[in-house]
């Protein structure tokens, strides 16, 4: 499984890239190698709100539909709109392709985020 | 886990990394390496299933055909040796028990293939109905396992396997004691799948043998072991029902479209009354056949017609062969016109749908 290291990561296999006050969210390949063939990808609306662990968007395999959380507080600015017609990228390159980008509500809760090396034996545990 | 039952297979399964889950009490893959790919290998090579937990009820006896006659929609007594009919037991009120396969060896002697999920059901409603019967009923689910080989190479790969000519079982036909190596099985042209393929029944013991010669046979074409997951989609795509979607003890055979299946005109049968009367006073719900516009409609979720709500979807996907989002529906009959508009409630949103024909895909029997 691969990981990046200039990134954040949660439990729940997403990533996130942090730019200042904003933050662009995706999958790990850790979550898309899990979930399969990725057939449809339901994201949220430009200015919906969420809070940390609230699904914020839903990944779908043929068989399932996983709900993606939002790693930290934040309002949506923009969503990849190339997934709405190709929601394989994800599978293809899970941290080329990013679900969302927030602007974040709440900054001090980055701490709360976890490191690739962290990640890396979280997932170890797990299987 | 531990109270989870393994086919004969079970091995097979693990030695070719499936991924195993809880089905109906059994412990089967519903995907090997992917989804998607067993189900494109059944429609354009073979695919091959194990079915072992499906089940298998004998009925035999000097009032078999009367007793199955009465127990089933469909019409036996128009039936040949060898032959098999596809019916349903329905309750008084024309509620379905379960869909099953009728398999006649003799007027005395017949074979009936249930759902996993509903043998002892089955059993029990057999056993409580034939009181006025001379028969015996008995169930040998257990002792029986199945594959199922799918697909327009699926005869050319079976035929590699036995001297039998296998052309000679056409289609909704069996033969037994046809030899594969020095295995006797029981042979039928049946499936799930709206391809043209074959059913093999033999003994627990010796299944993994029949397996393990299939996937030989079956190398140079690409034939796969394929999953619970792929066997969904693929009977979906064929408009072919699944108890406990389309059917279920609150919906009859009519409202599901199958009254081919459903011989009013003969004599008494166990349901047949409410059937009537349910044709006669015209259908208040039938299940239809939808696109929508976006994301995937699943099992349970709501139908509308504007602000009220009409039903609910049955079964849903992405077709894999269409490349479709597409779904079936059990709705209120006024609304069910090819061309309507309906909306769906999948989580939070209203998606948009429209009402097709069921005849998603063309089906290739072999007829």
């Amino acid at each position: 499984m691969k990981t990046i290291e200039n990134l954040f990561y949660t439990e729940d296999h997403e990533w996130i890239k942090i730019e200042g006050n904003e933050a662009l969210i995706g999958i790990t390949d850790y979550a898309q190698h899990k979930l399969g063939s990725i057939v449809f990808i339901d994201l949220p609306e430009e200015d919906d709100e969420f809070e940390r662990n609230e699904s914020f968007a839903v990944a779908e395999s043929t068989k399932a539909a996983s709900d993606i959380l939002m790693p930290l507080d934040g309002t949506i600015l923009e969503i990849n709109e190339d997934l709405d017609d190709e929601p394989g990228l994800v599978n293809e390159d899970a941290y080329k392709n990013w679900f969302v980008k927030i602007s974040i509500s709440d900054t001090s809760q980055i701490d709360d985020l976890i490191s690739d090396k962290q990640y890396i034996e979280f997932c170890s545990k797990e299987d | 886990m531990s109270n989870l039952k393994r086919t004969a297979l079970y091995e097979k399964h693990v030695e070719s990394n499936g991924q195993i889950i809880d089905f109906a009490g059994w412990q089967l893959p519903v995907q090997y390496e992917s989804l998607e790919a067993e189900h494109n290998v059944v429609r354009n090579v073979a695919g091959m299933f194990d079915v072992s937990h499906m089940g298998e009820v004998e009925v035999k006896g000097l009032d078999a055909l009367n007793f199955i006659q009465n127990l089933v929609t469909n019409d036996v007594y128009t039936i040949e040796n060898n032959q098999i009919v596809y019916t349903f037991m329905c309750y008084e009120n024309g509620g379905v028990v379960d869909d099953l396969l009728v398999y006649k060896r003799n007027n005395n002697d017949f074979l009936l293939v249930i759902n996993a999920s509903n043998i002892s059901k089955d059993y029990e409603w057999m056993l409580e109905n034939s009181k006025d019967y001379n028969v015996e009923i008995i169930n040998i689910s257990d002792s029986i396992s199945e594959i199922a080989i799918q697909g327009p190479k699926a005869e050319e790969i079976l035929q590699k396997t036995t001297e039998f000519d296998l052309s000679n079982i056409k289609f909704f036909f069996f033969e037994q004691n046809i030899k594969i190596g020095n295995i006797d099985c029981l042979i039928s042209r049946t499936g799930y799948t709206g391809e043209d393929g074959f059913e093999i029944y033999t003994n627990n013991n010796d299944i993994a043998i029949i397996w393990d010669a299939l996937l030989d046979a079956g190398k140079e074409e690409g034939l796969l072991p394929a999953g619970l997951g792929a066997r969904d989609t693929l009977r979906f795509e064929a408009s072919l029902p699944l108890y406990g979607n389309e059917l279920s003890n609150e919906i009859t055979p009519l409202e599901a479209g199958l009254g081919f299946f459903v011989k009013l005109g003969k004599n008494d049968f166990i349901g047949k009354n409410a059937l009537v009367k349910q044709k006669t006073e015209g259908l208040k719900r039938k299940i239809i056949g939808f696109e929508i516009e976006k994301g995937i409609a699943r099992h349970g979720f709501e139908v509308y017609a504007g602000d009220n709500k009409i039903g609910f979807v049955t079964t849903g996907y992405i077709s894999p062969t269409l490349g479709k989002s597409i779904g079936l529906a059990l709705i209120d009959a006024k609304y069910a016109t090819i061309g309507n508009e309906i909306n769906i409630k999948v989580r939070k949103k209203f998606r948009t749908a429209k009402i097709i024909s069921k005849r998603f895909y063309k089906k290739n029997y072999n007829k």
